[in-house]
C-alpha cells in the first residue's frame, strides 16, 4: 500500500545545501523487514505531521553493528561502526533518532569510544517530547477501550533505563496499560537480543518468545504495545505458537499513534 | 591462665591461617587482567554505602531482604562484642567493657540479644525455605553437592553462635547474684534475664560456671572458624560485597568493552589512521581475543565470582534458563571461582609440569604467563551456555551484589568467535552479509526502497 509519506535522504539535503534538524536512523529491520517497515512508515507519518525536518542516510547507512558485536565478532562490528561514524561525521550530524533500541544503544553508548559522539534518542522519547511541546496532537480514541499491555524491550528498558516514555505516550492517548507479571526492570526478554534473532535457539523446553507471549496473553490484552522491531517479530511468532495471532495484535508505539493521524 | 594461653594460641592460629587463605584469594583475583577503571571515587563510595552497607538491591524482594537484614545486623553488632572478647581473652579479664560503659553496655548487649533472636528466627525461616519449601532457585543443577551443604552449614553455624551468646549471658546474670566479687554487675540484659530467671536460676553454681565458659568459647570458636570458613564459602560476600560494589563498572550498562587492538587494525585497513602508528603492534605474535581462562578475564570478573552468594536471582530471571536452556548465569560465575581456585593453587605450587610445552626449560619457572594445565573455562562452561545468552541484562539487574555474569559470558563468546573461529552455524551467513552488504540480511533491495514500497 502506497502511503503518503515524505522522506528525504541526507544526500538530497546536502545537494540542496541544507541540513535537517535530526537524522532518522532507520536500521536494518526498519529498512528491510516487511513488518518493521510499517513501523518506519508510521514514525515518518508522525514526524511529517509534527513538521519535523529530518533525513535518513538511505543507502549510506550500514548496520549499526549490534548483532556483530554481541555475537562476539568485534572485527565486523568495528568495520560497520567506523564506517557509519565516517558517514555521520561527513554530514556533520549531531542528533539522531531511531526506532530500534539496539541501534539506539550502540550509537549512544558504544560509538563514542570509536570517535563518534552524537546525541541519540529513541523514537518513543522523541514522540513524548513532541507531545509535551504541543507539536503532536494525540487522538485519545485511537484504540477505543481495547485492553493494552506493554512489553519493555531490554535495550530501551533495563539497559538504558527508559521505562516511562512509552508508558507516558500510551497514557496521553488515554490507553490504560495492564502490566504483565514481569515488567519494567523485571521485564522478560523477547528472545531476540544478543544476535539470537539470527540463530536457532539453544536446546530447551520452549522458546523464549512463547513464554513471553504467554505472559502477554494472560493479561487479557488485545494489543501488545512494543518499541523494538525485533520484539515485534518475536512476539508475533510467539502469539502464533499460542494460536492467538488473530485475536491479539503487536503494535509499535508509533503505529498506535499514527493510527490517529488522518 | 590456661584459658589465656589457649585463647592466644587459637587467635594466633586464626590470624596465621586466615592471612594465608585471604592472600591466596587476593592472588587469584590478581590473575585477572587489568583494564581501564572509571575514576570516580565519590560514585564508588556512594554505590558501596548504598548497595553493600545499605543492602539497597536486596529490597527488590521485601521478605527475604528483611530476614537477611536481621542476620546481617546481628552479625555486625555481635562483632562489637568481639572487641571485648579479644581483651578478655588475652588479659584474662571478665566483661572488660561493662565497667567502662555502664548503662550503655547493658543497652548494647541487649541490642545484640534482640538482634540475635531476630537472626535466629530468620535462620530457621531460611532453613525452611531451602530444605522444606525447596525454593526452586536453590535447587538448580549447579547447587548440588558442596554449594547446598555450604548454605546449610552456615545457617547451623548461626544457630551455634546465638546459642553461645545466650548460654554465656544467661549464666553470667545468675552468677552475678551468687558470686558478685567475680561476676560484676552488668545490668539486666533484655532476653537473657528472662532465660536466667526462668531456667538458669535452677542450675548449680558449678554448672553455671561451666555453661558461661562453654558459651563464651563457643562464641569465640564459631566466629574464628567463620573467618576461615568464609574463604571456601559463598558467605565470603559478607566481606567482598564491599570491594565488589566499590569496583563496579561505571560505564553505561549497554556498552560492551571496546577492543582497541581490533579497532586500530580495522582503522588502518580502512585507511583511517593518521601515520599508521599504533595499529600494527599486533603483528608479532598471533593474539588471543576474548577470554578462555581466568587470566583472560578482568580481575573484576574474578572478584565477582568470589563475591557471589549463589542466591540464584540471576538464574531465576534469565530468559534462557526460564525456558529450559542449559545456561545459568550463576553457574558461570561459580565456575569462574572454581577455576580461579584451581589455577591459583597450581601456579603457586611452582610445579614445572604446568609450564606451557613450548616454553619449558631448565631455568624456566612457572608463572601466570607461561601457565598451561591443558584446561580452560571451556572445560567447565559449554558452548551451548555461552551462545544461549540474549544479553538482556536481567542477571545484571537482579544481582544484589552488583555482579555482572554477562560480562564474563561475552568475553568467552568473543574467544570462541574471534580466536577459535567457531560458533553457531546460523551466524556465519550473518557475518558474511554484514561484511559484504552492511546489513544483517543479504537482500536484493537497497536501504531506501522501503520508502516507496
Amino acid at each position: 500500500m502506497q502511503e503518503n509519506i515524505n522522506v528525504k535522504t541526507m544526500a538530497q539535503f546536502a545537494s540542496e545545501g541544507k541540513e535537517p534538524d535530526i537524522l532518522y536512523w532507520v536500521g536494518c529491520a526498519g529498512s528491510f523487514d516487511a513488518r518493521a517497515i510499517k513501523v518506519s512508515k508510521a514514525f515518518v507519518k508522525i514526524m511529517n505531521e509534527a513538521g519535523i525536518s529530518f533525513a535518513i542516510l538511505g543507502n549510506e547507512e550500514s548496520c549499526c553493528g549490534d548483532p556483530a558485536r554481541r555475537a562476539g565478532n568485534e572485527f565486523v562490528f568495528q568495520m560497520l561502526a567506523l564506517q557509519n561514524i565516517e558517514v555521520l561525521k561527513s554530514y556533520n550530524i549531531k542528533k539522531i533518532v531511531t526506532a530500534c533500541p539496539h541501534g539506539y544503544n550502540t550509537l549512544k553508548n558504544e560509538y563514542s569510544k570509536l570517535g563518534g559522539n552524537f546525541e541519540v534518542i529513541h523514537h518513543t522519547q522523541f514522540i513524548e517530547q513532541l507531545i509535551k511541546d504541543g507539536k503532536l496532537k494525540v487522538d485519545t480514541k485511537v484504540l477505543g477501550d481495547t485492553k493494552v499491555t506493554y512489553h519493555d524491550s531490554c535495550y530501551l528498558g533495563r539497559v538504558n533505563g527508559e521505562y516511562s516514555a512509552p508508558r507516558n505516550i500510551l497514557n496521553k492517548a488515554q490507553i490504560s496499560v495492564t502490566e504483565m507479571e514481569r515488567s519494567a526492570q523485571n521485564g522478560l526478554c523477547c528472545g531476540a537480543g544478543g544476535a539470537q534473532m539470527f540463530k536457532e535457539e539453544e536446546k530447551g523446553d520452549k522458546r523464549i518468545n512463547e513464554e513471553r507471549a504467554g505472559e502477554a496473553i494472560e493479561t487479557g490484552a488485545k494489543v501488545i504495545a512494543a518499541n523494538c522491531p525485533f520484539c515485534i517479530t518475536m512476539l508475533e511468532d510467539g502469539l502464533k505458537a499460542h494460536e492467538k495471532e488473530d485475536e491479539i495484535k503487536v503494535m509499535d508505539i508509533a503505529e498506535i499513534l499514527a493510527k490517529g493521524i488522518a | 591462665m590456661i584459658q589465656q594461653i589457649l585463647f592466644l594460641i587459637v587467635t594466633l592460629a586464626t590470624i596465621f591461617f586466615s592471612y594465608k587463605a585471604y592472600s591466596a584469594i587476593a592472588y587469584n583475583i590478581k590473575l585477572g587482567r587489568d583494564y581501564e577503571l572509571v575514576d570516580d571515587k565519590s560514585s564508588r563510595w556512594k554505590t558501596m554505602i548504598l548497595i553493600a552497607l545499605g543492602q539497597g538491591k536486596m529490597f527488590k524482594y521485601f521478605i527475604p531482604a528483611l530476614f537477611h537484614l536481621f542476620i546481617y545486623l546481628a552479625f555486625i553488632f555481635t562483632q562489637i562484642e568481639l572487641i571485648e572478647i579479644l581483651i578478655d581473652g588475652v588479659f584474662g579479664t571478665h566483661r572488660f567493657l561493662s565497667e567502662y560503659l555502664g548503662g550503655v553496655y547493658t543497652v548494647l548487649i541487649s541490642t545484640i540479644e534482640i538482634l540475635s533472636v531476630l537472626a535466629l528466627i530468620a535462620t530457621i525461616i531460611f532453613l525452611y525455605r531451602r530444605n522444606i519449601l525447596k525454593v526452586p532457585r536453590f535447587h538448580k543443577p549447579e547447587m548440588k553437592g558442596w554449594p547446598f551443604k555450604d548454605a546449610n552449614l552456615i545457617l547451623f553455624g548461626e544457630i551455634l553462635l546465638v546459642t553461645g551468646i545466650f548460654l554465656a549471658n544467661s549464666s553470667d546474670l545468675v552468677l552475678q547474684s551468687r558470686l558478685p566479687e567475680h561476676y560484676h554487675h552488668t545490668g539486666r540484659f533484655v532476653i537473657s534475664s528472662i532465660l536466667a530467671d526462668g531456667i538458669f536460676n535452677g542450675f548449680s553454681t558449678g554448672t553455671l560456671h561451666f555453661l558461661e565458659r562453654f558459651g563464651w568459647w563457643l562464641h569465640v570458636l564459631v566466629v574464628f572458624g567463620f573467618i576461615l570458613y568464609l574463604t571456601i564459602s559463598k558467605h565470603l560476600h559478607l566481606i567482598f560485597a564491599f570491594p565488589n560494589t566499590f569496583f563496579t563498572s561505571l560505564t553505561p550498562r549497554g556498552e560492551m568493552e571496546n577492543m582497541p587492538v581490533i579497532m586500530a587494525e580495522v582503522k588502518s585497513m580502512m585507511g583511517l589512521t593518521e601515520g599508521g602508528d599504533a595499529a600494527m603492534e599486533m603483528s608479532e605474535e598471533i593474539p588471543e581475543f576474548g577470554a578462555k581462562d581466568i587470566t583472560g578475564l578482568k580481575w573484576k570478573n574474578i572478584l565477582d565470582a568470589y563475591t557471589c552468594s549463589e542466591c540464584g536471582r540471576c538464574t531465576d530471571n534469565c530468559p534462557a534458563n526460564i525456558t529450559g536452556k542449559e545456561l545459568s548465569p550463576r553457574k558461570i560465575v561459580m565456575m569462574v571461582r572454581d577455576r580461579a581456585e584451581e589455577v591459583g593453587k597450581k601456579i603457586r605450587s611452582g610445579n614445572s609440569e604446568y609450564i606451557r610445552e613450548d616454553l619449558k626449560g631448565d631455568e624456566v619457572k612457572l608463572t601466570a604467563d607461561n601457565f598451561d594445565d591443558g584446561k580452560s573455562l571451556f572445560d567447565l562452561i559449554s558452548d551451548e551456555e555461552i551462545f544461549a545468552c540474549t544479553t538482556c541484562n536481567a542477571c545484571v539487574e537482579q544481582c544484589p551484589l552488583l555482579i555482572n555474569p554477562l560480562d564474563t559470558i561475552l568475553q568467552l563468546r568473543r574467544y570462541r568467535i574471534l580466536t577459535d573461529s567457531t560458533g553457531p552455524q546460523d551466524w556465519m551467513p550473518m557475518f558474511t552479509s554484514l561484511e559484504n552488504s552492511g546489513s544483517v540480511w543479504q537482500l536484493q533491495e537497497t536501504r531506501e526502497d522501503w520508502i516507496n514500497q
